[in-house]
């Protein structure tokens, strides 16, 4: 069966490339795995259009056997239906442009093969997640991203930030797959199996039952639902587990791309909508979930109107688009947030990729206030991330047509609007805010990058390119020793807290600068590997919204998902009956954002630090992430590591060595010091010694 | 009349002479070395002494081996002590610890 | 009546004559009275009826092993004035640690008075036949049954007499003895060979 190849190539792949290493040469890995990927893409696609087309059923595939111990017993089988089908296309598209891409971004990187190796097992896992027929198998791959993501994140492991960031994503990921694992053996407590349909099917006997937790009874579903959400939270970045994200830009910006904004952040969105029919059954896990959702929402697009690196605007972007999936699911719209995670997908990973063209031109730049005017320079990258930019703003004409974004977007905030709940109004105004900074901090992204006047002459970046381009014919040295492993790529996502002393807003260059900031630097083009992956997902970012609405959020959406998540067919129609401002207020708080950026940004290039001077500590306070980063350290960080410096000193080396190995190692010592004494040496003594042994030897014999 | 533990008597006594002699000659290693021919001595009067009052004449065989392997101990003793003396230039003990620990 | 007598008086002397032994100053005393118990020890065994034992221990014993020690006084340059030096420090200890192994070894087998020392008995495979003297017994149990303990006992004389020679062989280094086979191997046109050193400059030979 197809759907075999398709899960298990790039496992191969993964591990041809892995295991042979530098010895097949860069070629034949790459070859491998983005050959893998590329097949499984083709095969991928047929499945997709099968379940639109209506004809497609649901089938599961066995793979092996895996567990049976007692009464426990569940296998390795890969399930398709239409959730599966359309996380297929997502993960396999986009992995396998973004393998593409690399090929042209990572070309002068030494460790190419482990990177393929790595991308490809992600791919894999990511697979095994989405085809998971139980809760331990869709565990697997929950387990097996997150160590991909640590793999890629820190694939630069040489640079201490890159390592670090590895161990925050994978640590902030433990605290939710903790609740995961709490809610999966809760599940199988509660309901005897982990077979995904067989729980979905018992789901509703089990309303209104409790269960005791902590000592307390609660009730049952609510529990499970909220362990499972906590793992969702931990993967998909949402607001308290949230940290990793920004951090996890000191990956390559490939990685992020395909990771970070397409596929292992929906996990979560995904887990919700696989296990939809259990979270129906709590009301309260769905006010929870759409009220964590709308809260991310609005506090990543916050935190994103202030960055300066180019990935973690995207980043926060990222966060606060998750936010919008997680409260669409939350209010019962699970089409909505799965389209979402679908236009989303390629929007995304348009925009990264993007991105990386342009720190491709800028020789590693990814400061915003060193770009600017770039249009005319790398014409392609501009208006695919134009058209990306226009997709994740939403600009559309309601009830006509628009790009991707518009479409989903819009049907997110009309569920959260028609669910009627007090916390599905909050989400929606939520939302609301949110679209309107997403607008304002996109195309602040755009007007930075590619218009305006050149700043590029004061970054150290372009210094450097600039130096190199001259032959080092008058370096200082030490200049050169300010860049930290000297190699060709590193994307430091490095934090901007080093350059935001007390004047932010002022530091940097004067956007009101009127002399060429050129420094003689000229940035080229990507190349062609880097630029057709652009161009296919632009060409998703413009058409997916308006080819497949119908499908995902509207009538067509029953025949389409056939029960492979719920759906509640008055929610659609209460979602065409919303008043008719809520259907423009998206368009409208769009605009907004659009005229401020341009304003901000083009216009009047003073406007910025006049707000943020007079905003002042909100300000700062919004550009510190909301403090949560030193809340975290504060609170968990640094007693974890004091705790840790006192089983080490104190008990591991005080007490355990000391009595342990160390102790008995210094009896010995000791003891054989005074045992030498005995040992005179003349020959006499020794004779003696042998003769009182033997009168006592016969004396205990006589006396005995 | 003279039984067989008069001869154990005696040879008992021999031994401890034997005995007594390693250890109270701190600076003369010849005399160790005949300290250990009477305690071979000792040991060969025993062992005639029981063969002959049990009339088994193993006794006498063995004693005649001891008598074998204590000449041989005897030869190579003296070898060394040929050798000690050469490298030190008296035969004194006292002064040897060597092997100390 | 005279075996009592003889036995006490070769007992005495033995007894004696060892003591005398390692209380002796002098080495070459030493030996001699080592000699001394020697015979008299040989004198008790005669008296139990194992003559050839008794005559082996004069042969032996004296004759090569106790002659080869007095060799060696004599050869050893001694210096007999410091062997003077005492040991009466060490012997009370010495001799208390004694007396109470003589008193164990006594007492513990049950030597103390005559007839209570219990005797075993033996399985008659090595009893002496009727009429064969003494050393016509020994001959036979030695070269039948001990056959293979016999020939051993050779050997490890010889692996002692290699050892002796092996320890104290050493190399003349003031003299040069010929070599008669070196000698022997040389060839006329090897003999000889013409050198053409340079001013100055010395032959390496």
């Amino acid at each position: 069966m197809s759907i075999l190849l398709i899960v298990f190539l790039p496992l191969l792949a993964s591990i041809l490339a892995g295991f042979a290493n530098k010895s097949l040469g860069f070629v034949l890995p790459k070859v491998l795995t983005t050959g893998a990927l590329f097949i499984a893409c083709i095969l991928s696609w047929p499945i997709f259009i099968s379940f639109l087309s209506g004809n497609a059923e649901a089938t599961v595939v066995p793979v092996l056997k895996w567990v049976a111990s007692g009464t426990m017993t569940f296998d390795w089988a890969l399930r398709v239906d239409a959730l599966t089908a359309v996380m297929l296309v997502v993960i396999t598209s986009v992995s396998a442009l973004v393998h593409l891409y690399s090929w042209g971004y990572m070309s002068e990187e030494p460790d190419q093969p482990r990177f393929f190796a790595y991308l490809s097992l992600f791919t894999f896992a990511m697979l095994m997640l989405v085809t998971a027929d139980n809760l331990v198998q869709m565990f697997f791959g929950w387990e097996g991203v997150g160590l991909a993501s640590y793999l890629l994140i820190g694939f630069w492991f040489r640079k201490p930030s890159a390592g670090a960031a590895a161990i925050k994503a994978f640590v902030v990921n433990r605290v939710g797959d903790l609740g995961f694992m709490l809610g999966i053996f809760a599940t199988y407590l509660v309901f005897g199996t982990v077979s995904i349909p067989e729980i979905l099917h018992a789901a509703p006997s089990m309303a209104g039952s409790t269960i005791g937790f902590l000592g307390h009874r609660f009730d049952t579903m609510t529990v499970i639902c909220l362990l499972l959400f906590i793992g969702a939270m931990g993967k998909s970045a949402q607001l308290g587990l949230h940290t990793w994200l920004p951090d996890a830009m000191e990956g390559p910006t490939p990685v992020s791309a395909l990771i970070h904004a397409a596929t292992m952040v929906t996990a979560g969105v995904f887990m919700v909508c696989r296990l939809s029919p259990m979270f129906e059954q709590s009301e309260t896990a769905m006010h929870v979930i759409t009220f964590v959702g709308a809260a991310t929402c609005f506090f990543a697009a916050t935190v994103g109107c202030t960055q300066w690196d180019i990935k973690r605007v995207i980043a926060y972007s990222t966060c606060s688009q998750l936010g919008y999936m997680f409260f669409a699911a939350g209010s019962g719209a699970y089409g909505a947030a799965m389209f979402h995670l679908f236009t989303h997908a390629f929007f995304k990973a348009l925009l990264f990729l993007g991105a990386g063209s342009v720190i491709h031109a800028m020789h590693h730049e990814q400061d915003m206030r060193f770009y600017g005017a770039l249009r005319k320079k790398i014409p392609i990258t501009f208006w695919t991330m134009t058209a990306g930019t226009l997709a994740i703003t939403g600009v559309g004409i309601a009830g006509v047509a628009g790009f991707a974004g518009f479409h989903s977007k819009d049907a997110i905030l009309e569920a959260a609007f028609a669910s009627g709940t007090s916390v599905g109004t909050f989400a929606f105004w939520m939302g609301i805010f949110a679209a309107l900074m997403t607008s304002f901090y996109s195309w602040r992204l755009v007007f930075l990058t590619f218009f305006g006047k050149a700043r590029w002459n004061q970054s150290e970046h372009i210094q450097h390119a600039i130096h190199d381009a001259h032959g080092h014919g008058h370096d200082d040295h030490a200049h050169d020793a300010h860049h930290d492993d000297a190699h060709a790529h590193d994307d430091h996502g490095h934090d901007d807290h080093a350059h935001a002393p007390a004047d932010i807003g002022s530091r940097g260059p004067d956007y009101a600068d009127h002399g060429d900031g050129t420094g003689g630097y000229h940035p080229h083009e990507s190349p062609l590997v880097m630029l057709v992956p652009l161009l296919l997902l632009s060409l998703g970012a413009v058409f997916a919204g308006f080819v497949f609405e119908h499908y995902f959020v509207s009538d067509g959406e029953g025949e389409f998902w056939k029960g492979a998540l719920v759906f509640h067919e008055h929610l659609i129609h209460a979602m065409h009956g919303v008043p008719i401002w809520v259907k423009w207020a998206p368009f409208t708080v769009m605009a907004i954002g659009f005229l401020t950026a341009w304003y901000g940004y083009i216009r009047n290039l003073d406007f910025p630090r006049a707000v943020t001077e007079q905003l002042g500590p909100v300000y700062r306070f919004v550009y510190r992430k909301w403090m949560f980063d030193e809340l975290y350290n504060t609170i968990f960080v640094k007693p974890a590591f004091w705790l840790g410096q006192v089983f080490w000193k104190v008990l591991d080396i005080g007490v355990i060595d000391k009595f342990g190995p160390d102790g008995a190692a210094w009896v010995v010592a000791r003891g054989s010091t005074y045992a030498q004494k005995v040992q005179s040496g003349y020959l006499y003594s020794y004779a003696l010694v042998m003769l009182l042994g033997l009168v006592g030897a016969i004396s205990w014999v006589i006396a005995g | 009349m003279i039984g067989v533990e008069h001869y154990v008597v005696v040879s008992s006594i021999l031994f401890v002479l034997g005995v007594l002699g390693i250890f109270i000659n701190r600076k003369n290693v010849i005399v160790i070395l005949m300290s250990i021919e009477l305690i071979l001595l000792a040991v060969n009067i025993n062992l005639v002494a029981f063969s002959a009052f049990l009339h088994d004449l193993t006794g006498q065989i063995f004693a005649m081996f001891v008598l074998t392997v204590a000449a041989g101990e005897a030869a190579v003793g003296l070898a060394i002590l040929v050798i000690y003396f050469r490298g030190r230039g008296t035969i004194a003990v006292d002064d040897v610890n060597r092997m100390k620990g | 009546m005279i075996h009592v007598i003889a036995f006490y008086l070769f007992a005495v002397m033995t007894v004696a004559s060892g003591a005398i032994t390692i209380l002796s100053r002098n080495p070459v005393h030493s030996v001699l009275w080592l000699i001394l118990a020697f015979f008299n020890a040989a004198g008790l065994m005669i008296l139990v009826g194992a003559e050839f034992i008794a005559m082996l221990l004069v042969i032996v014993y004296v004759g090569a092993v106790a002659v080869l020690f007095l060799f060696v006084v004599m050869m050893l340059d001694i210096d007999f004035a410091e062997l003077r030096a005492g040991f009466v420090r060490y012997f009370p200890f010495g001799a208390l640690v004694a007396l109470v192994l003589l008193a164990e070894m006594v007492l513990g087998i049950g030597a103390y008075r005559a007839g209570s020392l219990s005797l075993g008995t033996p399985d008659g495979t090595a009893a002496t036949p009727a009429g064969a003297s003494n050393i016509e017994a020994i001959g036979a149990l030695l070269y039948g049954r001990y056959l293979f303990l016999f020939e051993a006992a050779g050997v490890i004389l010889l692996v002692a007499m290699i050892g002796a020679i092996v320890l104290t062989h050493r190399q003349r280094t003031d003299t040069r003895g010929q070599n008669i086979g070196k000698q022997n191997r040389r060839r006329p046109d090897e003999a000889t060979f013409n050198v053409k050193p340079e001013v100055g400059k010395g032959v390496q030979l």
